[in-house]
C-alpha cells in the first residue's frame, strides 16, 4: 500500500467518523432546542396558582390542578395493580421456572406486550375492562350502569397492563444480578426456597425493582392514547374524590368510579380541540413544562437509583 | 439454565419430594414440616400463575380485538375494507378507495389509512436510521469512554423506555461492567411523553417547516414523520449500539492488526458482522413508528387522502381510532370497523416484534462462542 493510498483512506475515514460525530451533536442540539423552547415559553406561567387551582373561564384561564391530581390518582392505582403482578411474574420466571418451551413463550409474550401500540391498549381497555368486565359486574351485582362505563379504575387497569413489561424486565434484571452464592448460603442455613426469596433475594433486588417502578410511573403518566376513551375528561368541576367515613371521621379518598382529568390529555385537548387554541397557548406550554419536568425527574431518579444499585453490586 | 438447575438441586424442598430422603436421611429434610412444604408449593403455584400474566394479557388483547373486530368483517365484509364498489349512472361499477364511515353510503376502505401510516412511518424510519445508526456507531466505536459516559445517559433520557423494555435482550447479551455504568443516559430522551412531541410539532415544527418547504397542507405527513423520529431514533440508536457492542473484540483487533483504519474496521468488519442486529433495531423502530398515536394525531393533519405526496395531510390507522372512537355509537358498523383497524395494527407490530426477536436471538447464539 503506497503512502498516497493510505493517506486517501485516512481522509474518507476522517470524514465519516466526524460525520457520525456531527450527526450525534446535531441530534443533541435539536433536543436541547426543543427543551429550551418548552422551558422558555412555559416558565412564565408557572406559579403556585397555576399548579394549585382549577381551570377557569372555559379553560382559557386558571390552573391545572385537577389534571395533576387525576394523573397522580390514575398512576397511583395503576402501580398498585401492576407492581405486585409484575414482580411476582418476574420472580416466577427467574427463581422458579426452568428454561422450557413454555417459559420462552412467556418471555416472548413480555417482549411483544411491550411492542403493542398504545392505542391498541385503549381498544383493549374499552373492549375487555369496560364492556366485558364492567358490564358483567353490573349484571351480576345488579348495579345498573356503575362499572360498565369509563372510570379511573379502568384507565388504571389498562395502563397497568401497558407498563407490566417494564416492571417485569427491570425486576428480572434485578433478580438476575443477585449472586448465586447468596442463595446457596441461604439454602445452606436451612432456609426454604420462599424464605430465601423473601429474606435474601428480594431485599437485594429492591433498588432494581424500585427503578422499574419509577420508570413505569413515568411512562404511565405520559401516555395519552390509551386513556382517550377510558374516562379522560375535557373538564370536570370537581375532583374525583369521595369521603370515606368511619363514624365521625372522614378521609377524602380517590373515587375510582369517576372520570378524571389527565395532564397529557389536557395538553392534547387544549392544543387541538379547545375553542381558542391560540389564547390557551401559554397554558399549553405551562402544562407541557409541568409534564416534562415530572417525567424527567422520575426518569433521572430511576437512572440514579440504577447507577447506585449497579455500583453496589459491582463491589460484591 | 445451568443456574436454574443448580438452584433446584440446592433447594431442600426439591430434595424432599422424591426418593432422595428415603435413600439416606438428610438431617435437613426431616426437619421440614409438612405444613411448610404445603406452604412452599402453594407459593410456587401462586408465582407460576402470576408468571403467565404477560402471556394471558397478550391472549386477552388478541381475543377481545377479534371478538369486536370480527363483527366488522361479518357486517361489512373483507372486500369493503379494501375498496367500495360504486354503481355509476351508466350501470358500471367503479372501485372507490375512501374512508367515510359516517356518511349515508358508508365507505370503509383502509387503503388511505394504511397509506397514511406508511407515509409517516417510512420517512420517520429512514430519518431515524440515518441518525440512529450514526449515533449508535459513534457511541459504540468512536466516542472516548469519558464522552460516552456523559452522552449515553442523555440519549437514554429520551430513549429510556425502549432500552428498558428491550433490556431483556441487553441484559442477556451480557456486557462488561463499563456498560453498566454507561447505560443511564439514552433513557431520558425516550421518557418524553409523545403528546409533548406532538404538541411541539403542532405549534413550532409546523410553522418552521412551512417556511422551509411551503407544503400543500400546513399539517402534513412530513411534519409527523419528523415528530416520529424523536421516538424512533432512541430505539434504533440504543439497539444498534448494543448490536455493535456484542461483536467480539477479537474481530476489531484482527482488523487493526492487518493495518485497517478505524473507519475501515467499522465499515467493513463491525457493521457487516452486526448487520442482523442493526436490521432488527430498524424493524423495531419501524414498529414503534407504525404504532405511535399522539404525534400523528396532532401533526399529520388527519385527512384521509389517497396520495403519495409527503407534504399533504394524511390520516394514519392509529389516529383514526383515536379520533373516532370517542364519538362512535357502540355496536355500530363504524365501531366494529375501528376494532378491525386495531387488529391490523396489532398484527403488524406483533409480526415486526416477532421477526426482530428471532433475528436478535439468532445473532446472540452466533456471537456467543
Amino acid at each position: 500500500m503506497s503512502e498516497l493510498q493510505l493517506k486517501k483512506k485516512d481522509i474518507t475515514g476522517f470524514i465519516f467518523i466526524n460525520l457520525t460525530r456531527l450527526l450525534f451533536l446535531f441530534l443533541l442540539a435539536v433536543l436541547a432546542l426543543v427543551l429550551a423552547k418548552i422551558i422558555i415559553e412555559g416558565i412564565g406561567i408557572i406559579s403556585p396558582e397555576f399548579i394549585f387551582s382549577s381551570p377557569k373561564n372555559n379553560m382559557t384561564e386558571g390552573g391545572i390542578f385537577p389534571a395533576i391530581f387525576g394523573t397522580v390518582a390514575v398512576t397511583f392505582i395503576m402501580i398498585l395493580l401492576s407492581l405486585p403482578l409484575g414482580v411476582s411474574s418476574a420472580i416466577y420466571l427467574n427463581e422458579y421456572a426452568r428454561d422450557t418451551f413454555f417459559t420462552r413463550i412467556i418471555r416472548t409474550a413480555v417482549n411483544n406486550l411491550a411492542g403493542v401500540p398504545s392505542i391498541v391498549f385503549g381498544l383493549f381497555g374499552l373492549g375487555f375492562f369496560i364492556l366485558f368486565l364492567g358490564r358483567k359486574m353490573d349484571e351480576v351485582l345488579q348495579t345498573g350502569l356503575l362499572f360498565g362505563q369509563p372510570a379511573i379504575i379502568w384507565a388504571s387497569a389498562t395502563l397497568a397492563v401497558l407498563v407490566l413489561p417494564i416492571i417485569i424486565v427491570s425486576t428480572l434484571e434485578a433478580l438476575n444480578s443477585v449472586p448465586k452464592s447468596h442463595r446457596d448460603a441461604s439454602y445452606g442455613l436451612g432456609a426454604t426456597k420462599w424464605q430465601t426469596i423473601k429474606n435474601v433475594v428480594l431485599p437485594q433486588a429492591r433498588p432494581g425493582i424500585l427503578t422499574g417502578t419509577i420508570l413505569a410511573i413515568s411512562r404511565g403518566a405520559g401516555e395519552t392514547a390509551p386513556v382517550l376513551f377510558l374516562g379522560a375528561a375535557f373538564f370536570l368541576p370537581n375532583l374525583p374524590v369521595v369521603d370515606l367515613c368511619i363514624g365521625n371521621y372522614c378521609i377524602p379518598m380517590i373515587n375510582p368510579g369517576e372520570q378524571f382529568m389527565y395532564l397529557a390529555y389536557h395538553i392534547f385537548i387544549l392544543a387541538t380541540q379547545s375553542s381558542n387554541p391560540t389564547k390557551t397557548l401559554p397554558i399549553q406550554y405551562g402544562s407541557t413544562l409541568v409534564l416534562i419536568t415530572l417525567t424527567f425527574l422520575l426518569n433521572i431518579t430511576a437512572i440514579i437509583f440504577r447507577y447506585r444499585f449497579r455500583k453496589i453490586l459491582g463491589r460484591l | 439454565m445451568e443456574k436454574e438447575l443448580n438452584n433446584q438441586q440446592n433447594s431442600l424442598t426439591e430434595n424432599e419430594t422424591k426418593n432422595h430422603h428415603q435413600t439416606y436421611d438428610s438431617p435437613f429434610s426431616r426437619r421440614i414440616k409438612k405444613s411448610t412444604r404445603v406452604k412452599e408449593s402453594i407459593i410456587k403455584y401462586f408465582f407460576a400463575l402470576n408468571g403467565t400474566a404477560a402471556l394471558i394479557f397478550i391472549i386477552l388483547i388478541f381475543i377481545f380485538l377479534f371478538k369486536e373486530g370480527f363483527k366488522a368483517v361479518e357486517h361489512i365484509g373483507l372486500v369493503d375494507f379494501i375498496y367500495h364498489s360504486r354503481l355509476l349512472d351508466d350501470g358500471t361499477f367503479i372501485r372507490v378507495f375512501e374512508w367515510y364511515p359516517t356518511s349515508e353510503d358508508a365507505r370503509y376502505s383502509l387503503v388511505p389509512l394504511i397509506l397514511g401510516t406508511l407515509l409517516t412511518s417510512i420517512p420517520a424510519t429512514i430519518i431515524s436510521t440515518f441518525f440512529g445508526v450514526g449515533a449508535g456507531i459513534y457511541l459504540s466505536e468512536i466516542a472516548n469512554p469519558k464522552a460516552k459516559e456523559i452522552l449515553k445517559p442523555i440519549i437514554e433520557l429520551f430513549a429510556g423506555i425502549p432500552t428498558v423494555v428491550l433490556g431483556i435482550y441487553l441484559s442477556e447479551i451480557a456486557n462488561p461492567k463499563a456498560k453498566e455504568i454507561l447505560k443511564p443516559v439514552i433513557e431520558l430522551f425516550a421518557g418524553i411523553p409523545t403528546v409533548v412531541l406532538g404538541f411541539i410539532m403542532l405549534v413550532v415544527g409546523a410553522s418552521f417547516f412551512n417556511d422551509l418547504f411551503n407544503p400543500t397542507n400546513r399539517l402534513n405527513a412530513f411534519i409527523a414523520a419528523i415528530g416520529l423520529s424523536f421516538v424512533v431514533i432512541p430505539v434504533i440508536a440504543s439497539l444498534t449500539e448494543d448490536a455493535l457492542h456484542s461483536i467480539p473484540n477479537d474481530l476489531r483487533m484482527a482488523s487493526y492488526g492487518m493495518g485497517a483504519t478505524k473507519w475501515q474496521t467499522i465499515s467493513r468488519v463491525i457493521l457487516p458482522a452486526a448487520f442482523s442486529g442493526v436490521s432488527a433495531s430498524i424493524l423495531l423502530g419501524f414498529g414503534r413508528a407504525v404504532g405511535e398515536t399522539m404525534i400523528v394525531l396532532m401533526a399529520a393533519g388527519n385527512a384521509a387522502n389517497i396520495s403519495t405526496n409527503i407534504f399533504q395531510s394524511v390520516r394514519t390507522m392509529t389516529a383514526t381510532i383515536a379520533a373516532e372512537m370517542g364519538e362512535v355509537s357502540q355496536g355500530s358498523d363504524h365501531y366494529y370497523s375501528l376494532f378491525f383497524i386495531g387488529i391490523v395494527l396489532f398484527s403488524i407490530t406483533f409480526l415486526l416484534n416477532l421477526i426482530a426477536e428471532i433475528i436478535i436471538n439468532k445473532m446472540r447464539k452466533k456471537n456467543t462462542f
